[in-house]
């Protein structure tokens, strides 16, 4: 601690060192006068040989000192007093900093926890998902996720993988758990073995499920998630090893899950082994995502290799059924895809928060740019205060960094209260961000965003005050001591970089605006397509699901779901009820199946493009208001009777038959030993995968079937979506009849996924409003930055030309003459920020192309809009100050001359 | 501005000589300087002041140390003393001074020939 006691010990050193010195020169001047000097002479003698006194002084102090540091704090003071002597501008400046910091660090925040954060599974790196692509598979692409793993797919890859620790297949699902409180409708994940032990995740008590919970007709066990435990069970460590009924059957509960466990991204409530029966497998059943753990050191390349060698293998291994060809798939092409699992994670939402973090950016640079302009003005008006330091010998790198430790102290200052903003701000952007939003519950204030903020903030700091400090610390200072008067007026030099700085400014919000018109014009492009169903606020849906165990025979469920339409039906404000097997957007796909029609022939070697199924109760699309093109609907006396009935999309009738009346009559089937189905409608073409997307070939079947699964007994579609069509949709009194509606057809159905259509349909478009709303602030910011920006570098000049506006004035200019004079200036510098700015957004707007929906990127529209918003802005911004300028009285302007 | 023996001196020289002196004996500043002047014949013309930052640097590295103490002639001086971690100092300095000088003494003499 040796420095420390120096530190305090200083004041003694000096006052030796000092003493020292006057004794020596004592000895020195007695020593001469000794030799005959007078005092005097003998004084001068000794000064002149011993040399500068305070500077040897202020050299041998120096010795004792930390220089750097402690010229900064001296720098730091001073500048913490200049600040505080000029309030108005330092309030300006630092709130202009805070919401810019405070922006950028709550969308870092986001990008940080969403994007950059490793996942929250121990060595997450190695974790991938086994992703495939099928580009022979037709109809194929229409899949979000590639193809999807088939069990027999799962057996193959884990028995014989080289690359991989362990891998499995997982699903998610909804089940009915009754007998503990009220029937409750529960999310669950289904795993094989191999998927727990990938991600590898301890469990909170009990064991993970493994191989000896999957062999078919084994014991039931389940795994709960830490949330289930403690809301159903209230974190009692005793439920390990109780039973639990699930779809009415009962499971032993063998092991819960820690708190902040997710499955990839889906959370859930329990977790059910599969229990693939090995023997009885096919090729197909392409329904199941494959999650793996690499071994240390493995590339993806490696793993994608591995598949490659194994998928031979699979296609040697199982078949399809007796008389068809398992080599059949070598025309699909499948080739895997393995990515990391993180990618899976975050999905496409990357496009979104990097272009949100981009624009969020440029507001930074916009603001940046305004406080450049501030310290400009306030360096110039401080010049004289330079001048005369550099005259007392101020180095010229000691007065930069003098303004930059200025400077760098506004925007730390700036940097704290922006903080404070960001905390806010994470919680807006949840708020308005995509419910769906990957990892929303792992968005925090880390220091990871702190040290993000304090960076942005020196980092802003030296930008916006290098341009000032080495503007005005330069060697010009005896000319400003000079001219720093009253009389005298700026240099064209001075405004050369204010008016590069709004040129920038107005470009940059050009950009910003820009972007932000075209996500109007995508939303506004979204709402005019028809999803497939109208008036969604007024469209009441809920899951219902009937479990084999609860009623087992098929006609009894199918009259169960009837009974439960007749009531809702008759519950006052409801129009009509229907059901279906998921409503569009929903994010479910009950199946994808081939279909072959009778008056068209099918190469043996190829397999038919996949179509979407989907099975719809009578009256169903009359309430959801999809509209029927052609034929008509079916009727429950069809269904019941088992009529071998269909309905069909719209593009799917056109691409088999040409028009959709056409298609009404025509015969089609699964599969050769289903008997032929005849089309009795044709339906509209929904948007099923979201407003965005295409919309797939679907076949609509009767919800009771002989062959559904395959075989010759009547089954029916025990999960479906009941949609109800009332002016009452959403409220709690209704929901609360709704629910006693179906309970008085069977008090143990539990209603799941309870909302309006409206709802469906925001969460689907979510994405693209979140990038609106956060353009939109974006834009806003920028363009208010932007008028401050070109108000203030006006307003100066006119008040900088007072003098030479006056003698105009005096001369005969009329008033009319100086307003334009001043507007001309303001939209010279617009005009030209406009153009840089148009050309930056034309090539710019290409970056967020994935975004835009129904406008291409350089929407001639939008991009007049912004530029005519902004030049009006802009002369706005300059009207002001140039009314002030007409009304300069010259005898005030001219009375110092 | 820069200190002046800097252009007479190279670094480090000044206080190579103060250690050299004081390891003689113990001296106060300005018999510090005498002895210096007098021993190299007035060939080095150091200012006197410069003594002193020196001075600082050896003391801060504690390379010397100082007390107050009355001299000969009855005056209130402060007396350097070399200690021993500055007298190791100085015989690491002198040798590579020594060094130093022998190679450039021979580039010199060959430059002649």
């Amino acid at each position: 601690m040796n420095w420390l006691k120096q530190l305090f010990s200083r004041r003694r050193l000096y006052d030796d060192l000092s003493d020292e010195i006057r004794s020596h020169l004592d000895e020195k001047i007695e020593e001469l006068i000794d030799t005959g000097l007078s005092r005097k002479e003998a004084t001068t003698a000794a000064r002149r040989e011993f040399g500068n006194l305070t500077l040897t002084e202020e050299d041998s102090r120096q010795v004792w000192r930390w220089m750097f540091i402690e010229n900064l704090f001296a720098d730091a003071r001073y500048g913490l007093r200049m600040l505080g002597r000029n309030p108005v501008f330092t309030i300006v400046g630092l709130l202009t900093i805070a919401i810019g910091i405070g922006a950028n660090a709550a969308v870092f925040s986001v990008v940080n926890s969403v994007l950059l954060k490793p996942l929250n599974y121990p060595q997450a790196e190695e974790l991938v998902s086994l992703h495939q692509t099928a580009p022979g598979a037709a109809g194929l692409a229409d899949f979000e996720n590639g193809l999807l793993l088939s069990p027999s797919m799962y057996f193959t890859y884990s028995e014989h993988s080289r690359t991989f620790q362990s891998l499995g297949v997982w699903t998610t699902d909804t089940a009915s758990v009754t007998g503990l409180a009220e029937p409750e409708q529960v999310r669950v994940a289904g795993v094989s073995d191999g998927v727990l032990q990938a991600l590898n995740v301890a469990p909170a008590a009990g064991r993970w499920l493994s191989q000896m919970d999957q062999v078919p007709r084994g014991p039931e066990r389940v795994m709960l998630s830490y949330g289930y435990w403690q809301r159903q069970f209230g974190g009692d460590r005793t439920v390990v090893g109780r039973n639990i009924m699930i779809d009415s059957r009962p499971r032993e509960i063998v092991g819960v899950m820690p708190q902040g466990f997710r499955f990839v991204d889906a959370d859930f409530d329990v977790i059910v082994p599969f229990k693939f029966d090995r023997g009885k497998l096919i090729l197909a059943g392409f329904g199941y995502h494959g999650i793996a753990r690499l071994k240390p050191g493995v590339t993806i390349a490696e793993a994608n290799a591995d598949i490659t060698r194994m998928l031979p293998m699979w296609m040697d291994s199982f078949s399809n059924g007796p008389g068809s060809n398992p080599h059949i798939y070598e025309k699909w092409k499948i080739t895997p895809l393995i990515r990391p699992l993180k990618q899976e994670v975050i999905g496409n939402v990357s496009e979104v928060l990097w272009v949100v973090m981009g624009t969020i950016g440029l507001v930074m640079l916009i603001a940046c740019a305004n406080v450049t302009n501030l310290l400009l003005v306030r360096v110039e008006s401080r010049q004289q205060e330079l001048a005369v330091r550099a005259a007392l010998g101020a180095g010229w790198g000691r007065m930069v960094r003098g303004l930059l430790v200025e400077s760098v102290m506004l925007a730390l200052l700036g940097g704290v209260l922006g903080v404070g903003l960001a905390y806010g701000g994470v919680n807006f952007l949840l708020s308005v961000g995509p419910a769906n939003l990957p990892r929303l519950s792992e968005i925090s204030l880390d220091a990871r965003t702190l040290g993000f903020a304090l960076a942005l903030s020196v980092f802003s700091g030296l930008f916006f005050g290098l341009i000032p400090a080495l503007k005005y610390a330069g060697p010009r200072t005896s000319l400003a001591l000079r001219s720093a008067g009253r009389t005298s007026s700026a240099s064209r030099e001075q405004h050369h970089a204010r008016n590069l700085l709004v040129v920038g400014q107005v470009a940059m919000a050009l950009v910003l605006l820009v972007s932000a018109g075209l996500m109007i014009r995508t939303f506004q492009a979204l709402r005019t397509v028809d999803p497939g169903y109208t008036d969604a606020p007024h469209l009441q849906v809920m899951r219902i699901s009937i479990p084999d165990l609860l009623i087992p025979q098929a006609d009894r469920v199918a009259r169960t779901q009837n009974e439960i339409l007749d009531k809702l039906s008759a519950i006052p404000g409801v129009h009509s009820a229907g059901f279906v097997s998921e409503m569009p957007m929903e994010g479910m796909d009950s199946g994808w199946d081939c279909i072959f029609a009778q008056d068209k022939t099918y190469p043996d070697d190829m397999i038919p493009p996949l179509r979407l199924y989907k099975y719809i109760s009578p009256g169903f699309l009359h309430t959801a208001g999809t509209r029927l093109i052609a034929g008509r609907e079916f009727t429950w006396n069809e269904v019941y009777g088992l009529q071998p009935v269909v309905m069909i999309s719209e593009n799917l009738a056109k691409e088999m038959w040409g028009t959709p009346a056409a298609a009404i009559g025509k015969q089609l089937h699964e599969f050769s030993a289903m008997p032929w189905h005849e089309v009795i409608g044709v339906i509209q073409d929904v948007r099923e995968r979201g407003v965005q997307e295409t919309s797939p070939a679907i076949i609509y079947w009767p919800p009771m079937m002989q062959y559904l699964f395959g075989g010759k007994a009547p089954e029916t579609i025990r999960t479906v979506t009941f949609v109800i069509r009332s002016d009452r949709a959403g409220s709690e009194t209704f929901l609360n009849e709704v629910r006693q509606a179906v309970w008085s057809v069977n008090a143990n159905l539990p209603l799941a996924s309870v909302r309006t259509m409206q709802g469906v349909y925001d969460k689907s478009v979510a994405r693209t409003s979140f990038t609106l709303v956060m353009l939109g602030i974006a834009g806003a910011m920028a363009l208010a930055l932007g008028l401050i920006g070109i108000y203030g570098v006006i307003s100066y000049t006119v008040s900088q030309r007072k003098r030479e506006i006056g003698i105009r004035l005096a001369l005969g200019a009329q008033g009319g003459d100086v307003v334009s004079m001043v507007l001309r200036q303001g939209a010279k510098l617009a005009i030209l920020g406009v153009c840089i700015g148009v050309a930056a957004a034309f090539v710019l707007a290409r970056l967020m192309t994935s975004l835009l929906f129904g406008v291409t990127a350089h929407d001639p529209l939008t991009f007049a809009a912004v530029v005519a918003l902004l030049i009006l802005v802009a002369l706005l911004a300059c009207y002001i100050p140039a009314r002030r300028a007409m009304r300069v009285d010259p005898i005030v302007a001219l009375r110092y001359e | 501005m820069k200190k002046s023996q800097q252009r007479d001196l190279f670094p480090g020289a000044l206080e190579m000589m103060i250690l050299r002196t004081l390891k003689r004996q113990p001296l106060h500043g300005y018999a510090l300087v005498q002895h210096i002047k007098r021993t190299s014949n007035d060939l080095l013309q150091i200012e006197e002041g410069s003594l002193y930052p020196a001075l600082q640097r050896l003391l801060k590295e504690d390379l010397v140390k100082a007390e107050w103490a009355v001299s000969s002639t009855n005056r209130r001086v402060r007396i350097y003393t070399l200690t021993p971690v500055g007298a190791k100092h100085l015989q690491r300095e002198v040798s590579r001074f020594e060094t130093m000088l022998e190679g450039i003494t021979r580039v010199l003499a060959r430059g002649e020939s």
